[in-house]
């Protein structure tokens, strides 16, 4: 159990790394902003996986702040950089 | 015990399904509107598959019901996150994707 | 099985690279916002890092630290630089040669010295473990940060302060964003910002026994009053004298007293007899847990409340 569980975090780490390209290509900051959201997702589920793996309970409260700060930052960015008198094709 | 770890196997295997569907998605979709559905709804799908899989092999009702919490705690945030982000694009003109 | 020890490397291997490459793009964007959600994403892989290191301690403040708070705050503050000037610019090519050649011994030296650690050197691990039960807390972090290293923390406090103080010198609020938040956000906000509380609650009691703590919950606590002001929640001017300004110092203040109050009966500084210990650090990690988060949330502010700046 614990080999299937790094597998598939390490398969989440993957998929993660591969979302870095978003970041970099994306027309508008909202895509940019969409990755950073898809790595907070996937790192609250990696983080919940290596907590079985290596029987660590502190680490499910980790992955609980992960979630709660993930919905700051992008809360952060549509009230705040996004808003603020920015056109949309000054991003390219 | 082997029942539940066969079932385990199971929804973690569906839920990476749901990671990876969700990630193809952001990086392929034609415009930010599908990219936000591929994001929040294929991951946080997959996230809770993925969580039920773990909750299965959880010590007690109270990791169970944490590992609930987080899962519902994501699906609030992104929802209404997406919602958000979706209003603003909408209002700062990006057009939706015309086939 | 090979596979054993096979995974953690190919995942920590991945994680290293991950976090070099995104340093170095966010360094070298040119496009600022694009630089901000790069720092972003990569304090999300330090905090997975911490994870791998076992300092789940140390995670969860980076994660709400280093990639929350500190990504809400570079986002506001590029709302406000783009709102007053161009921000693209590229650095300059002897610039960037000389700073190469300042940082790549260093790098060097560092790589070796890591390198050539002696391999199972448990240092001070020992003694703190004979030494736990006098400390009255079971989390050994804990009890070096809140007992055996009490000063160090007082002093961090203090310098929280201090910085507060140096944005509070910068003058007054600027002027509010008017953007109304619609019914989703008011929802939103409903249902996060007691459910933040009350982790934060969690984490402060939790933290005497398990990872946890009075930064990690302040952290958490700063969090929600960013929610609050992005909202577009006012402080009104009657808090932002007396009653804000007490809060602000009662972390300092409740660790200093605590520090004194044992002289009397002949011990040092910051000293506590062992029966009282443990109920004495949650006293301070509660004022501490306040200060934090209203500390936090008041540098978020970006300037004195009560005052209004002129542009």
């Amino acid at each position: 159990m614990v080999i299937l569980y790094q597998t598939v975090a390490l398969f989440l780490l993957l998929t993660l790394v591969a979302g870095l390209w978003r970041i970099l290509r994306g027309p508008t900051s909202a895509d940019r902003m969409l990755a950073a959201q898809l790595f907070g997702t996937t790192a609250v589920a990696c983080v919940l996986l290596l907590a079985q793996a290596f029987d660590c309970p502190a680490l499910r409260d980790v992955a609980l702040i992960f979630a709660l700060l993930a919905a700051v930052t992008a809360i952060a960015f549509v009230r705040r950089a996004w808003t603020a008198g920015e056109q949309n094709n000054a991003d390219k | 015990m082997l029942i539940s770890e066969i079932l385990t196997s199971l929804l973690l295997a569906a839920g990476a399904f749901f990671f990876f569907a969700g990630t193809v998605g952001l990086l392929r979709f034609p415009d930010v509107y599908t990219r936000l559905h591929a994001l929040t709804k294929a991951d946080n799908v997959g996230l809770g598959l993925m969580i039920l899989g773990l909750a299965l092999q959880a010590d007690s009702w109270a990791a169970a019901g944490k590992l609930l919490l987080i899962w519902l705690l994501v699906l609030l945030a992104s929802a209404s996150v997406a919602h958000l982000i979706a209003k603003a694009a909408h209002q700062k003109g990006i057009e939706p994707w015309q086939r | 099985m090979a596979a054993m020890t096979l995974l953690p490397l190919l995942f920590d291997t991945l994680l290293g690279l991950s976090l070099i490459w995104l340093a170095w793009r966010a360094l070298t964007s040119t496009d600022l916002f694009q630089a901000i959600v790069l720092f972003i994403a990569f304090g999300l892989l330090m905090a997975l890092t911490w994870v791998r290191l076992d300092a789940p301690d140390v995670a969860m403040a980076e994660a709400a630290i280093g990639a929350g708070l500190t990504g809400a705050l570079l986002l506001a503050t590029l709302a406000r630089l783009k709102a007053n000037n161009k921000t693209k610019s590229a650095p300059e090519k002897k610039f960037s040669l000389l700073l190469t050649l300042i940082i790549l011994p260093v790098v060097t030296g560092l790589v070796y010295v890591v390198l050539t650690l002696p391999q199972n050197t448990p240092g001070l691990a020992i003694l703190v473990a004979e030494n736990l039960k006098t400390t009255g807390v079971t989390n050994p972090v804990t009890a070096v940060l809140l007992n055996y290293r009490g000063y160090d923390t007082l002093l961090e406090l203090a310098v929280l302060l201090v910085a507060l103080l140096g944005v509070w010198s910068f003058g007054g609020v600027p002027k509010p964003h008017e953007a109304y938040s619609g019914p989703v956000l008011n929802m939103l906000l409903r249902l996060l910002i007691p459910l933040l509380i009350m982790v934060a609650g969690y984490l402060l009691w939790v933290g005497a026994n398990a990872p946890g703590g009075a930064f990690q919950a302040g952290s958490v606590l700063g969090a929600a009053g960013v929610l609050l002001l992005l909202a577009g929640w006012q402080l009104s001017t009657r808090f932002a004298e007396l009653p804000l300004r007490i809060i602000l110092v009662s972390g300092v203040v409740m660790f200093t007293m605590a520090g004194i109050v044992f002289i009397v009966s002949g011990r040092q500084f910051l000293e506590y007899p062992p029966s009282f210990a443990g109920a004495f650090i949650l006293l301070i990690e509660a004022a501490a847990t306040l200060s934090i988060g209203i500390t936090l949330a008041a540098l978020f502010l970006g300037g004195r409340p009560g005052l209004r700046r002129h542009k």
